[in-house]
């Protein structure tokens, strides 16, 4: 075997097939308005900022270790930025959505140096003190409507755009380009130098540090860019709804239990995972929905058996039993030329 | 006076939440488990009672020796089938597994009860009060927390003083040794999770006769219980009580400033301790 036949590569063919794929599926989902009615179109806005969530939530808890149930503090914090950034300060909401997401990451900074403190299991539940910290507070605020909450004045929503359709295909973009714009943000932190570090420190924590790799600063770097990304997806959310209240805003079960199943039952730690766990969530969601409480019992058992039987999910079945990957992340050792093998 | 009043009702009231804590600090004592389902278990064990005494007639009470025995079976056979399988060094399994089981829970009982708020009825002791130097005092509240003494006296006294505690701490210490020694480790998680579930139904019945209760307030309880742990200091019984009556105290003292405020003051009172002293104020052993 010549060993300069060898190169080290990203790159697969599946990876190549599954990137023109994906442009291809892409640029049909761009064109939605065009062959979609308006329930379908509003179905996969909500899909998409359901995938954004889920990318988010396992960038964090699947790379970087650091397991939240709190991240309904930032999509509430999100959504209230919207609100009091378009009403009080006169802004237009796709501004107050930018400056949502910087708000988000400010606000950030004190909890994690307060949380941080906190290890393991215990972090996540102090995450979930703050985000009823953050409830508590917003519920307080009377001008954005206290305990039963606000209605975006109709003068901001058509400020979007004067008509309804024109309102809908404009939300509707957003959504796809938040999802795309997590998904690329995820994958090219995770293909760069600190992207290196936090693999090392999802695989062995103890020896990432002893390489010398700033564990401290890693998490705190991907906790704030996803407090920040993850208050740009609420303010979206509420953007969608038009009406916020702080029950709807930071609820557990709406913006942290589904996007966990959705992880977990898709592939923690993985980029694709995410986003076939929102296929089957909506799949499921959408046939079962009608069976009410029933319905969340059946999500919360599935995912139950899959942490125990499968714990790297549904697409960690499929890269175990194919050996793919389609999001291009790991090296692996390939001959330059096919005919020589050895 | 008003404001002695209120530091005197909420370390009664504190008594409550280090009913709810108990359950949480001692399987993470024994088995590093975090149980977020706790909550929704403290729930359950208020509406068994409920069953019970509309079943048979039971005062309250008294259900607790039907509904003890039974929540402690459920947390055997739940630990032994299911949680079990979750134990090791990385500690997202347990975490998402009790995740799951706090939603399927809260369903569960969503569709067996309704949403309507439900509560038990304890009769007189529920308004009857006694005055002690000027203060009037409930005796429902004071009864809660003479409860609550009794229950981690009683815990304290299990792990130090018995057989079952000797095995609960050589398998907090080293689960290989112990298991080397003759310890099957499997039937002591079993037997801890029973208890801790049979406190977590005293914890429940207390909660159902002071409170209205509905199937969504799980994760408040869950709350309140794990911020009474980790401002106690991490496995240790009698420091769970403590934060028990600091995080009551704040609560009962923020509502007296302002009514809005009663429960943030509690998360602010355990913000502030954590950012003074990250480990709690009596810790026992590392996180």
């Amino acid at each position: 075997m010549n060993i300069s036949n060898l190169h080290v590569t990203r790159s697969s063919s599946a990876s190549k097939i599954a990137a023109v794929i994906g442009a291809l599926v892409l640029i049909i989902l761009i064109a939605a308005p065009w062959w979609a009615g308006r329930a379908d179109m509003r179905l996969m806005g909500e899909l998409f900022l359901y995938l954004a969530l889920a990318s988010l939530w396992n960038f964090m808890a699947g790379y970087a270790g650091l397991v939240s149930v709190g991240q309904q503090a930032y999509v509430g914090f999100g959504g209230y930025m919207l609100f009091a950034l378009t009403m009080f300060g006169g802004l237009h909401p796709i501004g107050a959505i930018a400056l949502a997401g910087v708000l988000g990451a400010l606000i950030a900074v004190p909890v994690a140096l307060l949380i941080f403190r906190l290890r393991g299991a215990y972090f996540a539940i102090g995450t979930w003190v703050i985000a009823e910290v953050f409830r508590l507070s917003f519920a307080q605020i009377s001008a954005l409507g206290g305990g039963s909450g606000s209605s975006l004045p109709v003068g901001i929503v058509k400020s979007l755009s004067s008509s309804r359709a024109g309102r809908e295909h404009l939300s509707y973009w957003l959504a796809l380009a938040a999802a795309v714009i997590v998904i690329v943000a995820v994958f090219l932190f995770l293909r760069s130098r600190s992207g290196l570090a936090l693999t090392a420190i999802r695989d062995n924590e103890l020896a990432a540090g002893s390489l010398g790799i700033n564990i401290w600063g890693t998490k705190f770097l991907v906790y704030i860019v996803t407090a920040a990304l993850t208050a740009m997806i609420g303010a979206l959310i509420f953007l969608q709804k038009l009406r916020i209240s702080p029950d709807a805003a930071f609820s557990v079960n709406d913006w942290t239990a589904f996007v966990i199943f959705i992880v977990v039952i898709g592939g923690i730690g993985t980029i694709e995972g995410p986003i076939i766990g929102t296929l089957i969530f909506f799949v499921l969601r959408e046939t079962l929905a009608d069976l009410g409480t029933i319905y969340l019992m059946v999500l919360g058992v599935v995912a139950i058996i899959i942490m125990l039987k499968a714990p790297n999910g549904i697409w960690g079945l499929i890269r175990d039993r194919f050996d793919i990957e389609l999001f291009p992340l790991s090296f692996r050792v390939r001959q330059s030329d096919p005919s020589n093998r050895t | 006076m008003d404001w002695l009043n209120a530091v005197v009702q909420g370390t009664l009231l504190g008594g409550l939440y280090a009913l709810f804590a108990a359950g949480l600090s001692l399987i993470f004592g024994v088995m590093r488990l975090v149980n977020i389902a706790h909550g929704d278990f403290i729930v359950l064990g208020a509406y068994l009672g409920l069953s019970v005494t509309a079943i048979l007639g039971f005062h309250p009470l008294v259900a607790l020796i039907i509904v003890v025995p039974s929540m402690a079976i459920i947390g055997y056979v739940l630990q032994r089938a299911v949680l079990n399988q979750t134990l090791g060094k990385d500690l997202l399994p347990p975490l998402l597994v009790t995740f799951g089981l706090s939603v399927i829970l809260q369903n569960a009982l969503l569709e067996i009860y309704s949403a309507d708020p439900q509560k038990l009825s304890a009769g007189p002791i529920e308004t009857t009060s006694f005055s002690v130097g000027g203060l009037s005092l409930g005796v429902l509240p004071a009864l809660t927390f003479m409860i609550a003494v009794a229950v981690i006296a009683a815990l304290q006294w299990t792990f130090y003083k018995t057989a079952l505690g000797r095995a609960f701490r050589a398998t907090s210490d080293n689960q290989e040794i112990a298991q080397l020694m003759g310890l099957n480790r499997r039937h002591i998680f079993g037997l801890a999770m029973a208890l801790a579930l049979g406190v977590t139904a005293i914890a429940g019945i207390m909660l159902g006769i002071r409170t209205s209760f509905d199937p969504s307030i799980g994760g408040g309880r869950l709350i309140f219980g794990f911020e009474a742990v980790i401002i106690g200091g991490l496995g240790n019984l009698w420091g769970t009580l403590v934060g028990g009556v600091i995080l009551g105290v704040a609560q009962t003292v923020g509502a007296k400033i302002d009514p809005g405020w009663q429960i943030l003051a509690g998360h602010i009172a355990f913000l502030v301790i954590i950012a003074v002293r990250p480990n709690g104020l009596f810790p026992r052993m590392d996180g």
